[in-house]
Formats: C-alpha cells, structure tokens, sequence
C-alpha cells in the first residue's frame, strides 16, 4: 500500500514516458528506444495502481488472469497481422479503447465510492459530469471506429451512404446528449446515463457512415483523437495524471494527423465530417473521355527496356500496390534497376494507403531503406530532371487535373507531378478512376505508356526482362 | 480562497496538449503509422480504472456489476496495450533491418 500523494507521482512518471515514447518517433533511429519508454511507462502505470489499492484478495488474480488472457489475444494479433491490414488493425483497436472507456464509466456510475466519487444517487457533480462525457466520447469512438474498421476490411461497401436530414438528425442527437448530461446531473438518474450511452453509440455510427473510402486517412486519425478525448475525460474522473496527459497527447496526436490528411487533399476538416465523397461519380462525363482519347499501352519488355536506358527512375507506390502485395517483386526490381548504376528514389503522397504513413511501413518491410523514400514536398521537383516515373497502384495522387481543373472535386490537392518525368510508366488493371471518382487525365498524356495488368504480376515480369 | 484541484487537473490537461501539439509536429511522416499504434497502446493505461473497479469487489462477491464491467474493460485494454506495442515494435524493427545491411 503506497500513500496517494507517491502513486500521484509514479502517475506522472508514466505520463513523462509517454511523452519520451512519442518524441522517440522523431527519427527511425530513436523510435524503438521511444516504444520502451512508453512501455516502461505502462507497467509503472499498472503496478503502481495494484499498490494504491492494496487489496489482495481473491480478485486480484482474476485480475491478473483477465490481463494474461487480453493480453495473450494483444500479441497474437500483433504477430499475426499482414502490413497491409494496418489501417484495419488500428481501427479496430480505437474501438476497444472507447469501449473500455465505456465500461469504466458504467463501473465508475455503478460503484462511485470505489473511485472515491460519492456514493450512489449521490455522485460528485463534476466527477458525474466527466464521466458521462468520457462514456459518451468512448461510445462514439467505439461504434465509430467498428464502422471504420468494416468499411477499411471490405465488408462494408466504402461508398458513402447518405439520406436527407443526416445532419440536422446528428445537430439534434449531439444536443440531446448535452441535454440528457444535464438532467443527469439533476437526477442522478441511472435511465439516462444507459440512454446517453446509447444515443453516443448510434451518433458514433452516423458519423462514419456518411464518409467515403477516400477519406479514410481522416476517419482513422479522427477516431484516434477521440479516442485520447475519451481517454482524459475518464482521466479527470479518476483524478489520474497519467491518464489525463496520456489523452491529452493522443488527442492532439489524433488532430493533427488529420488536419495533415486533410491538407493533403485539399480538403477542409468539416466537408469530410459532412461527408459525400467518393460518390460523385457523374457517369456520362466518364463515358464521354473514355471513348474519345486514346491511350498507348505496352508491356514488360518495353517498360524494362524504357527502365533500362534511363539514368534516373522514381517509383511511385500507392494502395493497389499493397492490394497487390507487389512491395517484394518492386524491391527485387529496385534492386536490378541499381545494379546497372540508374539512381533511384521512392516518392510518397502522404494520402497513399488507407492511413497516414501506410505506404512507408510496407515499404519498410520489404526492406527499402528509409533514406530513398521521400515525402511529396521533398521529391516533386525532381520528377522534372528525371527519365523515367513508374506509378505503381497509385492514381488520384497523380492527376494533373487538381493542378488544372477548377471543377474537379480533387482541384487544388496537391499532387505529384509525375507527368513531367520523360516517360511515364503506369501500372494498373484497367482504366477505372480511383477512389475519387474520377478519370486521370495522365492516361492520355504522349509520355505515358499504360501497363495493363496485376501490380505484382507485371512486377515480376518486368523483372524477368530486366536480366 | 483555496483553488480547486480541478483547475490543477485541468492545467496539466492543458500544458499536455501543447507538449502533444509540438511534439506530434516532430514526428517524421514516415513514421506515421507506428505513431498511431502506439498512441493506441498508450491510452489504453485507462486499463488503471478497470483494474479498480474490478478490484471494488469484496471478497464475498467478487463479480457485482461494477467489477464485470472492470474485468471486461481489462481484457479489452489488455488486448490495446499488448497488441499496441507489440505492433510498434514489430513496425520499427522493419526500419532498423535495412539500416544494418547498409552499414
């Protein structure tokens, strides 16, 4: 049994490594020291509450059993995982959190004198405000973050589902949760806690739902930052420091990743909460491209001899790569282009892959060292002095349209501007537009010279002819 | 006047939004994606409050409402912290491995 006073101080201990675990993130080559920080945070965390309570009865060892059995599925997910299912992986793990968030609010509700908040009926105001907070923000995070993680695995159409008079419907659920918090306070009412709880699960539902598969980067970066929100409120109800800096730095973690995505397309934080995109797709004026341009189209060879005669080449990777699994056969490819002395960079859009540095984690594990791959502002001049660009399961991000069209719901975003490259060489199955919806006016263009096929497949290919 | 330990709370709430908000900035976007895993490692330490409340019970009856609320949010939050930084790790061993072939 430790005294409050030093379990408060072990508290911030573990909220200071957190910290140390974030900042390590600044360089690949501090990262993993970072991560044992943030490790050795938690279990001071966790010991540090076993000693405050000083309870050892029978039910510590459920406790510990309930934390082997959570933890054991943990580690068997986390060696399991494929690279590419990343972004599913951490929606589903924002879930749990708002979920856990939920309970111990519910737990914190049902038994307050545990927690030292009052006694039932009879809950501290501010202790019964924040933790109705904390159990509202966890539901949303949860329910909405399980509808992330369907749309992301596929088992949800990612096509926008939308119905007149979403928004108002959200304006008026979002109030009543205020209302109900109030009347809460009031009554002490264990009905409209259950109902708070269950109106934040549905809000959580209506606000990914209208949200297209485009913009998927921004839902997950969205759904961490309230899952840190939800975080500190249950950390203000437990009057816990860790937990109250943990959230806070999650939270604006979780900000920012999504005002980066956000700007990375060009679009406002709101029009994407609004949702919609994704879904404009107006048929005639993609018929009418389709049948009027033409397109050159090659194959393995031409594209190997194109490789092979050039000084410099920039690969360009985007999800279909990753879809593909094509990340092992394009290292192997990097790797012959080297051998006969031709330069080469990796340049990554920052909205490539499903979720914000996606791409440069699939490159990491097929072991493309970090110091080729360049971020979009880095690299987008040098597409001009080099021969050759090779786009590979990327399209929207390469669409000069956003740089010329005005009326294109992607204008504005920036992009990389392959096209200047002297040939282009593009990967991809058909001529289908990308998640935006729309066509890429780069399929057209003189230099560029389409590759029809499977990423991975024509890869392989290439490499064959490379020898 | 004594000043309530909620504003003491709440200004470390605070201060950790900045330290959040300029120590975010520095993280390299390469990086993106373990910073994601592991910020969800980190939250999970809300697992302190499922471990009080499932330890609330007495000794008679162990499982009452509020604990097997505790004990479930345990598991979850269990799931989160191991799965979070077993994720990260796995992650970042990635970016060391070609560092060492280059060297």
């Amino acid at each position: 049994m430790i005294s409050a006073n030093l379990a408060a101080i072990f508290y911030l201990v573990s909220g200071i490594l957190f910290i140390l675990a974030l900042r390590g993130l600044s360089s690949p080559d501090t990262s993993r020291q970072g991560n044992y920080f943030g490790i050795a945070g938690m279990i001071i965390a966790i010991v540090v509450t076993f000693l405050s309570i000083g309870n050892f009865s029978t039910s510590l060892v459920y406790v510990i059993m309930f934390l082997v059995i959570g933890g054991a599925i943990g580690a068997f997910i986390a060696f399991k995982i494929p690279m590419t299912a990343m972004p599913e992986l951490v929606a589903g793990f924002h879930s749990l959190v708002g979920l856990a968030a939920v309970f111990v609010a519910i737990a914190a509700f049902l038994n307050p004198a545990a927690f030292n908040l009052g006694n039932v009926g009879d809950i501290k105001l501010a202790s019964l405000i924040e933790m109705s907070i904390g159990a509202a923000v966890g539901a949303i995070t949860f329910s909405g973050s399980i509808i992330a993680f369907l749309k992301l695995r596929g088992i949800m159409s990612g096509a926008p589902i939308t119905f007149s008079g979403q928004h108002i419907l959200n304006l008026i659920l979002g109030i009543g949760i205020f209302v109900l918090i109030f009347y809460l306070c009031k009554t002490q009412s264990t009905n409209i806690f259950w109902t708070v709880i269950i109106i934040s699960f549905f809000v959580g539902v209506l606000l990914i739902i209208p949200i297209g598969g485009a913009d998927m980067p921004v839902v997950i970066s969205m759904l961490n930052s309230y899952s840190g929100w939800a975080a500190a409120g249950i950390g203000f109800t437990l009057e816990n420091t860790a937990l109250i800096i943990t959230g806070a730095l999650v939270g604006s973690s979780g900000a920012i990743l999504s005002y980066i995505m956000c700007k990375a397309m060009n679009r406002s934080f709101v029009s994407v909460i609004l949702g919609g995109f994704g879904a404009d797709n107006s048929a005639d004026d993609k018929k009418e491209k389709k049948d009027q341009k033409p397109v050159k189209s090659g194959n393995a060879e031409d594209a190997a001899f194109l490789m092979k005669n050039a000084s410099s080449v920039i690969i360009v990777p985007g999800y279909g790569m990753a879809v593909a699994q094509a990340q092992h056969a394009l290292r192997e490819m990097v790797d012959k282009l080297k051998k006969n002395d031709i330069k080469v960079t990796y340049a990554i859009h920052p909205v490539a892959g499903r979720m914000p540095g996606h791409m440069n984690v699939l490159l990491a594990e097929a072991n493309v060292p970090y110091d080729e791959v360049f971020e979009l502002e880095d690299i987008n001049n040098d597409f001009a002095n080099s021969d050759v660009a090779f786009v590979i399961g990327a399209n929207d991000v390469t669409n000069p349209v956003a740089k010329t069209d005005p009326k294109s719901p992607i204008f504005g975003m920036p992009v990389l501007d392959v096209e200047k490259c002297k040939s282009v060489l593009f990967v991809k199955r058909s001529l289908s537009p990308g998640y935006a919806g729309i066509d890429n006016e780069l399929f057209y263009k003189d230099n560029t010279l389409m590759l029809f096929a499977d990423a991975k497949k024509m890869t392989e290919d290439i490499v064959k002819n490379l020898d | 006047m004594e000043i309530d330990p909620f504003i003491f709370r709440l200004s470390i709430f605070i201060l950790s939004i900045f330290i959040g908000y300029y120590v975010v900035w520095s993280v390299t976007p390469s990086l993106h994606t373990p910073l994601m895993s592991v910020t969800n490692a980190i939250s999970s330490v809300i697992i302190v409050g499922a471990i009080i409340a499932a330890l609330a019970g007495t000794s008679e009856s162990i499982f009452n409402t509020s604990s097997i609320f505790g004990f479930i949010a345990i598991i979850l939050a269990a799931i989160n912290i191991f799965g979070g930084f077993l994720v990260t790790q796995r992650m970042l061993q990635m970016y060391k491995k070609k560092k060492d072939k280059k060297k």
